[in-house]
């Protein structure tokens, strides 16, 4: 019975090669996605490896607010290291400064984003041993005017030691003169990080950090553990810094990064997730037809003494054949696939540290028991089917496979199922007071049942859905056309199913579509009220450094300049983000009050602060009520509401606590601003625009934006997202389509004497053709009413809850259009192979097949 | 509860023993006005080692009789027996296990396995049993069907002949209590079917194979040991070994009612 189900297989090729792609892209992005990932992963842990190589403890900064580790976290007094070297265990140290600082290129370019730019301040020819990094070329830098930059940018721009670089360090760009050339740990190039270097007084001075330090590495004396040296090191520390061991301290940085590693890979699963569950209704259909096909053969076996199990075994085999080829070419695609988009990431300018894609074991055997998994799940109801094929159908002519009772339930299971997941998406979108995975959960479960509980539904709606999505091309494509609308109703199981594998990518799509509307309505809304200022000020998505404020302040022309801090703080118990605003705040943002007015911010003084409404409802507070918070550096600020503000539902620049901004600059120990604000005589003209930015020029990371040019930036950087997700989710719609090719496929197959007849009435190939294309179209075109209808249905209800944030439920007609159009798109391509194998079919052959 | 056996024997306690057996046997399809009695009552015994023909014209009801003799199909009332059997109340399970040891099955249209060579095929009934197999059996009956030589072509580069020669070894392999062979000759031109009855009639002397045949060809009656004619679902006249000739006249009698 193996050789029946592996030689039936072999017999079946093309059958079996289209139902293993669709297997394919699913599995090749589980495992690109791990591929990726890991390969990411490991890169940076040898970073962190390298960069204690030597050390043995390391002191560094930390928020006394946080345990998390933070880059932004406030340095910690210098006379920390005193106390540090007087103990008797310690041998050597290395004190250090960690910041951000930018290289300009020749073109004036900055060239790497704010988060891959390093500065470090440390002085080289003090215990180089401990410092990760290596000298390559000149010498350390020593006084204000000098760096060190990474070999890779100084490659990229073609300098040497001896020339002069721009650099961008807490303030406008200025030019130094390469002392030296350097590189990290052990790698020349780390993905596309650039790095500044500075002797450590000079970094101290540029970054604020005055008698202040950012990291020490310790090396103990011999004999010394490093759990040792730390624990004696530990007590002389203040609230904002902390020791670990070396090893401690490389897999803590390295468990950061794979937390955020670890969002961007549950997101590809997701996404390969979602293309596996299309792979398996093409797998269950096209071996369902196939069961019905062999119902001939599957009797012979059993009057020659098959018992039913060994059917039953025999279909799921080749469903697992078909599963475990497919998974194990699919995670070789997905090798390639994490290739690719390393190569792509590249491209650009997102460098990933080199070294090989890691290929881990958990890879391969999540890709090939998932991917197995999957087509044996989907093999087992054509598989039941195929227990039921009867012994006497071997020797009645047409024998047709008796319905199942399951099938004779049918409505009432569908109705079931489609009244389970609307139960459960409506907990999941409704229900008080629930964890958000426990809503994730319920509305992905509801979701998934959903896509289920309709699919079931489909086989009732495909007659009169192909009857009405037919009809404009009946009336187009003749007689062909209509015959194709026939076709497509006559085994309504099949289209059912066919189409069900495109409506799931469609509607997720749609939903997907219909929430990027309301969220570009609801910002865009938000945006119109509160921007009332001329222009604004930006780094991009990156905080602005304030002394670009205070140089826009001095171009001809300018009112006001109103520059909005922000960090992190703690009050009430909770993480909250804080802002920091000038009096004149209200100039160039129109702050609509719920108690309190616009007199507020400018009588804020050094305890007031107002809150944004719905943190006020949620702890009690109103005017006069206090609260106490606690900055990253451990001070305790008191604070007086003064005012509550009624913050726009599509969102503001506001987190949920505002101080005035001398108060801040007090607390705080960030130095840039969230948020830039200009208004100029005369408003927006290009003389005023031309002015602000030659005011700003030597900021390079700063652009001038009308209020339009603001919005517009921040959504299209939504329509990236949105994109991105289209084209993640594009991978289910190529899965379904392998599906419609496959019915296709088959089902001429099984009418090859009927389309024989039709050619021997005088059928043209052409016309077998249209027939073919027609009825794919049709099957598309169900497959898109239901995926948008049930796109639209879950876009209804998730915009129901996240309505108290402003995102309003609109339709976005010309999308669905769009996708109305890929439908019939996919329909046609789709239609191409099994069109051709038709009007190919000798007309004398064919007449005489079987 | 009166418990009833089949007979032991048609010619008495000393005749060969009777390996297949139907008493008072109907088959009605459907119900109320529609619905057709294909039998009315057949009552028959096959010996151990005889080629049975059942004839009559087409809705006569030869077909149906085969396929309840055979376990294909249940009588709506009477008694089917297989070597000693009752198999009216037999579940999925125990018919499969009696295909298995007991019967062998001949079709009209061969009903090989595509992608199985013409030696697979016919080792296939063993592997689905679960037996090791009898390769000396095997060779020999591939020997002897002459398809020696082809035996690792698959169906599709065999001519109808020599397919029904592959079915009719593997109806054999198992050595069955009785192989059912439904219109063997219906798909093939005169020259194959008359070696293909040769064939068959070759494994009943040579084997002692007991076999029921079911066919409208008088050429494959005549090498019948004997002949059963069916008329609107009754058993109408039963002859000896016969020439086809006389065949095709009792045949025009029954048909003529």
């Amino acid at each position: 019975m193996r050789r029946v189900a592996l030689r039936g297989l072999a017999g079946r090729k093309l059958r079996s090669l289209l139902t293993g792609l669709a297997i394919v892209l699913g599995v090749a992005m589980v495992s690109g996605s791990f591929v990726l990932t890991d390969t990411i992963g490991r890169s940076f842990d040898r970073i962190f490896d390298d960069s204690f190589e030597n050390a043995d403890v390391v002191v560094s900064a930390k928020e006394a607010t946080s345990s998390s580790a933070s880059r932004d976290a406030p340095a910690f007094p210098a006379t920390v290291l005193d106390e540090v070297e007087r103990l008797d265990a310690v041998a050597a140290t290395l004190p250090s400064i960690e910041d951000e600082a930018r290289l300009v290129g020749a073109q004036g370019e900055l060239l790497a984003a704010v988060d891959s730019s390093l500065a470090f301040g440390v002085d080289g020819g003090r215990n180089d041993e401990l410092n990760p990094l290596r000298l390559l070329e000149g010498e350390w830098p020593q006084g204000p005017g000098t760096v060190a930059i990474d070999a890779g940018s100084a490659d990229g721009e073609g300098l040497g030691v001896g020339d002069s670089i721009g650099v961008v360090a807490n303030g406008p760009v200025r030019d130094y003169r390469i002392a030296g050339i350097v590189q990290f740990g052990s790698s020349t190039s780390i993905g596309g990080l650039t790095i500044a270097v500075f002797d450590l007084a000079t970094a101290q001075a540029l970054f604020a950090k005055r008698d202040r330090l950012d990291a020490i590495q310790v090396a103990g004396v011999d004999g010394v553990a490093s759990a040792e040296l730390a624990a004696e090191i530990r007590p002389l520390l203040p609230e904002t810094a902390r020791v670990r061991t070396a090893a401690a301290q490389a897999e803590q940085q390295s468990k950061d990064t794979r937390s955020g590693l670890g969002f961007i890979q549950y997101v590809l699963l997701a996404f390969g997730g979602i293309a596996l569950f299309v792979g398996s209704f093409v797998i269950a259909n096209t071996l369902s037809i196939t069961v019905t096909q062999r119902v001939r053969e599957l009797a012979t076996l059993r009057t020659i003494g098959a018992s039913r199990r060994q059917v039953l075994w025999s279909v799921v085999l080749e469903g697992a054949l078909i599963g475990l080829l497919a998974s194990v070419v699919g995670l070789f695609v997905g090798l390639a696939i994490a290739l690719a988009l390393n190569e792509l990431l590249a491209a650009l300018g997102i460098e990933l540290p080199s070294g090989g894609l890691v290929l881990a074991p958990r890879t391969v055997v999540v890709s090939v028991l998932i991917g197995t998994g999957i087509a044996v799940a989907a093999s087992l109801r054509p598989a039941l089917r195929a227990t039921r094929v009867p012994p006497i159908a071997a020797v009645r002519e047409g024998a047709v496979l008796p319905a199942s009772r399951l099938a004779r339930l049918g409505l009432p299971v569908a109705l079931a199922v489609v009244g389970v997941a609307v139960a459960l998406l409506a907990y999941g979108v409704f229900a008080d007071g629930l964890a958000t995975v426990a809503r994730l959960l319920a509305i992905a479960g509801g979701t998934l049942l959903l896509f289920l509980g309709v699919a079931l539904l489909a086989p009732r709606l495909v007659s009169p859905l192909a009857w009405l999505l037919g009809w404009p091309g009946a009336r187009l494509g003749g007689v062909a056309a209509r015959l194709a609308r026939e076709n497509a109703a006559r085994n309504p199981g099949r289209t059912a199913t066919t189409a069900a594998a495109l409506m799931v990518g469609l509607a997720l799509v749609t939903f997907v579509s219909i929430l990027g509307q309301g969220l570009r309505t609801s910002f865009s809304e938000s945006v119109s009220e509160l921007f009332v200022a001329d222009y604004s000020l930006n780094a991009g998505n990156d905080p602005l450094n304030r002394s670009a404020a205070g140089a826009a302040a001095r171009a001809e022309g300018v009112e006001v300049v109103s520059a909005i801090r922000g960090d992190d703080a703690q009050a009430l118990g909770e993480r909250v983000h804080v802002n920091g605003v000038e009096p004149n705040v209200g100039e160039v943002l129109q702050l609509t009050w719920e108690s309190g007015s616009d007199r507020v911010p400018a009588e804020l003084g050094s305890a007031g602060a107002f809150v944004k409404d719905e943190y006020a409802e949620e702890h009690g507070l109103r005017i006069g009520s206090r609260l106490a918070l606690r900055t990253p550096t451990g001070d305790v600020v008191p604070l007086r509401v003064a005012g509550v503000f009624a913050e726009p539902t599509g969102g503001s620049p506001f987190g949920e606590i505002a101080v005035s901004s001398a108060r801040f600059d007090r607390s705080f120990t960030s130095r840039d601003s969230e948020f830039t604000f200009v208004n100029m005589r005369g408003g927006v003209t290009a003389a005023n625009t031309a002015a602000l930015e030659r005011a700003v020029a030597a900021f390079p990371e700063a652009t001038v934006e009308t209020r339009d040019q603001f919005r517009d930036r921040q959504l299209s950087q939504l329509d990236a997202v949105l994109n991105a997700l289209y084209a993640l989710l594009a991978l289910s719609v190529i899965v379904s389509l392998l599906g419609i090719v496959n019915t296709l496929v088959l089902s001429v197959f099984e009418r090859t004497r009927e389309l024989g007849m039709l050619r021997a009435i005088g059928m043209s190939r052409r016309q077998v053709r249209r027939m073919i294309r027609h009825e794919s179209i049709v099957t598309a075109l169900i497959g898109a009413a239901l995926g948008i209808a049930v796109g639209v249905f879950l876009a209804a209800l998730v915009t129901r809850t996240l309505s108290d944030q402003g995102i309003v439920f609109a339709l976005p007609y010309v999308t669905l259009v769009v996708f109305v159009a890929v439908a019939i798109a996919a329909g046609v391509i789709a239609a191409i192979l099994p069109a051709r194998r038709a009007s190919r079919l000798n007309v004398l052959q064919a007449l005489q097949y079987e | 509860m009166h418990v009833e056996t089949p007979p032991a024997s048609a010619n008495g306690p000393s005749g060969p023993p009777v390996r297949v057996a139907a008493r008072d046997v109907t088959r009605r399809y459907g119900a109320g006005d529609t619905a057709v009695d294909a039998l009315r009552g057949v009552s028959l015994a096959v010996e151990e080692g005889q080629l049975t023909a059942v004839m009559g014209p087409s809705g006569s009801g030869k077909s149906t009789l085969m396929h309840i003799l055979a376990g294909l199909d249940r009588p709506s009332e009477g008694q089917v027996w297989i070597d000693s059997t009752e198999i009216g109340q037999l579940g999925d399970a125990e018919l499969t296990a009696l295909r298995r040891a007991h019967v062998g099955f001949i079709f009209q249209f061969f009903n090989l396995l595509p992608m199985l060579t013409a030696g697979e095929n016919v080792s296939l009934p063993l592997e689905l049993a679960g037996a090791n197999g009898d390769r000396a059996w095997v060779d020999e009956l591939i020997e002897r069907v002459g398809l020696a030589a082809r035996r690792d072509h698959r169906p599709s580069e065999l001519s109808g002949g020599q397919q029904q020669r592959v079915a009719i070894a593997r109806a054999l392999v198992s050595r069955p209590t009785v192989v059912f062979a439904d219109e063997p000759t219906g798909n093939l031109d005169s020259s194959t079917s008359a070696e293909i009855l040769e064939l068959l009639r070759h494994s009943v002397d040579a084997y002692g194979q007991t076999t029921v045949m079911v066919t409208h060809d008088a050429n494959a009656a005549a090498v019948a040991d004997r002949v059963l004619f069916l008329a609107d679902g009754r058993i109408v006249r039963e002859i000896g070994r016969c020439s086809a000739r006389d065949v095709l006249a009792v045949l025009e009698e029954v048909s003529r009612g």
